[in-house]
């Protein structure tokens, strides 16, 4: 006797109605979904959703709000979505965001420069730089010896984090801080400006800046076209003669620089000194950020502020009905769980075969 | 093609499980009990509370979660909120100002990484009183507030001092800050003063509430032979491993016996009640003032729990003794002569170590095996 199989197979849909709907969809099917959960809580769901509606974007502190969120999730998204266009799996954008926090924060304490603009230049070239080398470590294995870059980008994570950890607990621990891990507060001239009276901060410009230079560079020019090809067909790339050794290393130290600005961004912008545990997974996120915005630089920005009113409504959600921090978790998973099935199910579908064939 | 894609699933699905990694899964919540408003026309204190773990943690939020609820007892205060799990750093800025926009005119931030948030915050609503537990900067509606932990610390190693038979005692470290350390030299001094030849062997987890990383390193104070064990953690992981394997374990935080019914000795516990309700009375009275308030078991903030059978009684009656005689002022555990890891003298006899150098301690005493990173 043989029990029903199921297979999934590739659909071939062509219809760009569906698919720009399908995510709009998706949240609407999640938030019915979720909503049975908040009547289980004796909540009721239309004024959950109208709160976390006006606490993320009904007003100028909630929307600040929502775009510093959004902000590190853009840059990290921004990296993750470059290397994903080439097939790439940079799974360490957590790492490098660290390596970028730690750079800048580095140029911050110890440079000595007085002049904002030149100080903010460095810490940025700074994130930059190191966060792409830390990134190309995992691309120059994967060129030369053929080594897997979700291993590597994903091990260099922990050893990013524990350098952090390393610095604050010696060298870098703030002379004033009673022991604690904590870096010193930068100097004026190491942060970055805020606006409206909020903690929206210039990163958020910048990472405007970052999506719509890479969308032109991936979009309309010759390099981003290579990028794709390398990503569609590496063996017919290779044939048309493009180099997809040097690429895989420039893209992934990219993926790793932008990535890195993210860590910049959070310590001039927000923190103003070095902590442990700079990211609490924005890195992670990222990954998931860079697929529902199916690998678009734009779609990344509309999606990080998608999170952004997710995590930030969380919060509401606790603060208006005292709903547990499990619950909201298990509200934001829910979300993204329906996120990703309909993304699923727009390029499979899964049908039953008879059984016995294997 | 298709395997790629496939691939690219899987990477997303770990992804979700990396990010689910980093959040805390185990919390239990209770919601808050309804309560009629009261009649009264004097100011009302509605405050507010930020944890930095789950309210169902058993251990460190636990306690400050009793301590709110003791406080809302009184018949000025208004039902309290609370946000739990809330990330230390930039994270807690948004939570500290959405209590303050929920009409909370007192709050409390339970956690040192919260400091730079409090400030921030506090410059924005002079008007709400902000207290900090654990930190040292204060604003003019920025007080700051602790326990001498140290104190049942101290009580809890005599009794380590008298149980364990290996003369080897186990200690599951949270951070290497002040704090922690202080807790441990203490303890060390307890056990020492009665037990001169046992060790307090102490292990780093690098966390406050992670119950798997801390049951592996109680497991592996366990292998090299350590008979008792405590801890600073905020889950009581140390607890159920000492418990399995049939070693003592003193605990910390709120009495967690029940985590141990058979390993439990005592516990070192946090009466936050006897702290919130005086601040509260404060605020509504009008007579807060911001001030670094650093409160003893004179004071009630921190006790010894109740000991269990498996303590002798002979250990209990010297414990009650010591007790009564740091209530009144007459033991301090920090009063020399104590010497360093190394054996020198750190404290001369007749000297206490100051309340600043106790704040940013940053050495272990004689007995202690470990290390400090520097």
């Amino acid at each position: 006797m043989s029990l029903p199989r199921f297979r999934t197979e590739r659909r071939e849909l062509n219809a760009p109605l569906l698919r720009f709907l399908a995510p709009l969809l998706s949240v609407l099917v999640a938030l019915f979904v979720a909503g049975f959960l908040l009547l289980a809580a004796g909540v009721d769901p239309a004024a959950a959703y109208l709160e976390i509606f006006r606490e993320s974007v009904g007003s100028i502190y909630g929307l600040s709000e929502t775009l510093v969120k959004a902000t590190p999730l853009i840059f990290a998204g921004l990296g993750v979505s470059l290397a994903f266009r080439m097939q790439i799996w940079n799974i360490g954008a957590e790492g490098q965001i660290y390596i970028g926090a730690m750079a800048a924060s580095g140029v911050a304490l110890f440079s000595g420069i007085e002049n904002h603009l030149l100080m903010l230049t460095c810490m940025l070239v700074a994130a930059f730089i190191c966060g792409g080398l830390w990134a190309g470590v995992a691309g120059l294995l994967r060129v030369r010896w053929q080594v897997n870059e979700v291993i590597v980008t994903l091990l260099m994570n922990y050893i990013a984090i524990l350098w952090t950890d390393y610095l604050l607990f010696g060298a870098w621990k703030d002379p004033k801080g009673f022991n604690f891990p904590l870096s010193a507060q930068f100097s004026d001239a190491a942060r970055l400006g805020d606006y409206f009276n909020t903690r929206l901060h210039s990163g958020f410009f910048l990472a405007l800046f970052c999506a719509l230079l890479l969308y032109l560079l991936m979009e309309r020019t010759v390099w981003g076209f290579e990028i794709k090809a390398i990503g569609s067909n590496p063996q017919a790339a290779q044939y048309a003669g493009m180099k997809t050794g040097p690429a895989i290393v420039l893209v992934l130290f990219l993926s790793g620089a932008l990535a890195a600005l993210a860590g910049f961004s959070e310590v001039a912008g927000l923190q103003h000194r070095l902590i442990h545990g700079i990211s609490p997974g924005y890195g992670y996120t990222a990954i998931i950020i860079a697929w529902l915005a199916r690998r678009s630089a734009l779609g990344v920005v509309v999606v990080s502020f998608l999170m952004g009113i997710l995590l930030v409504g969380g919060d509401s959600l606790q603060l208006t009905w005292q709903l547990p921090i499990a619950f909201i978790y298990a509200f934001q998973g829910l979300i993204l769980f329906f996120l990703l099935a309909a993304d699923f199910f727009l390029q499979y579908r899964i049908r039953r075969v008879a059984g016995g064939d294997a | 093609m298709k395997v790629t894609t496939r691939f690219a699933f899987f990477i997303v699905f770990l992804a979700l499980a990396l990010t689910g990694c980093n959040k805390q899964e185990e919390a239990v919540s209770t919601k808050t009990a309804e309560k009629p408003a009261p009649q009264a026309a004097e100011k009302q204190v509605k405050a507010g509370f930020v944890y930095v773990g789950p309210v169902g943690d058993g251990g460190w939020t636990y306690a400050h979660d009793q301590g709110r609820q003791a406080m809302e007892k009184l018949p000025f205060v208004k039902p309290s909120i609370f946000l739990e799990s809330v990330h230390e750093g930039a994270e807690a800025t948004r939570a500290i100002t959405g209590l303050v926009n929920k009409g909370c005119n007192l709050v409390f931030t339970t956690s040192f990484g919260f400091m730079d948030a409090t400030l921030e915050v506090a410059k924005k609503h002079p008007d709400t009183v902000f207290m900090h537990c654990s930190g040292y900067k204060t604003a003019d509606n920025v007080g700051t507030y602790f326990g001498r932990m140290y104190q049942p610390r101290y009580l809890s190693g005599i009794i380590a001092g008298k149980m364990t038979k290996s003369n080897i005692i186990g200690y599951v470290g949270a951070f290497p800050i002040p704090e922690v350390i202080r807790g441990i030299n203490a303890f060390a001094l307890g056990v020492r003063s009665v037990n001169p030849k046992a060790v307090v062997k102490v292990v780093w987890t690098q966390t406050w509430f992670d119950p798997g990383v801390e049951r592996d390193a109680a497991d592996s104070l366990l292998d090299v032979g350590a008979d008792v064990l405590t801890m600073h953690q905020d889950a009581p992981a140390t607890l159920q491993a000492a418990e399995a394997r049939g070693a003592y374990v003193i605990g910390y935080n709120s009495d967690m016996r029940k985590f141990a019914p058979n390993s439990f000795l005592t516990a070192p516990v946090w009466n936050w009640g006897a702290l919130y309700t005086k601040v509260a009375a404060e605020v509504k009275d009008g007579t807060w003032k911001s001030r670094q308030i650093w409160w003893g078991m004179d004071k009630d903030l921190v006790r010894l729990a109740p000991l269990s059978d498996k303590v002798p009684a002979d250990v209990k009656a010297l414990v009650k003794e010591k007790t009564a005689a740091i209530v009144a002022g007459t033991l301090k555990p920090f009063a020399g002569p104590i010497s360093g890891q190394d054996g020198k003298e750190v404290v001369a006899a007749g000297a206490v170590i100051a309340d600043a150098d106790l704040l940013g301690m940053n050495y272990f005493v004689a007995g202690v095996q470990g290390a400090i990173p520097k």
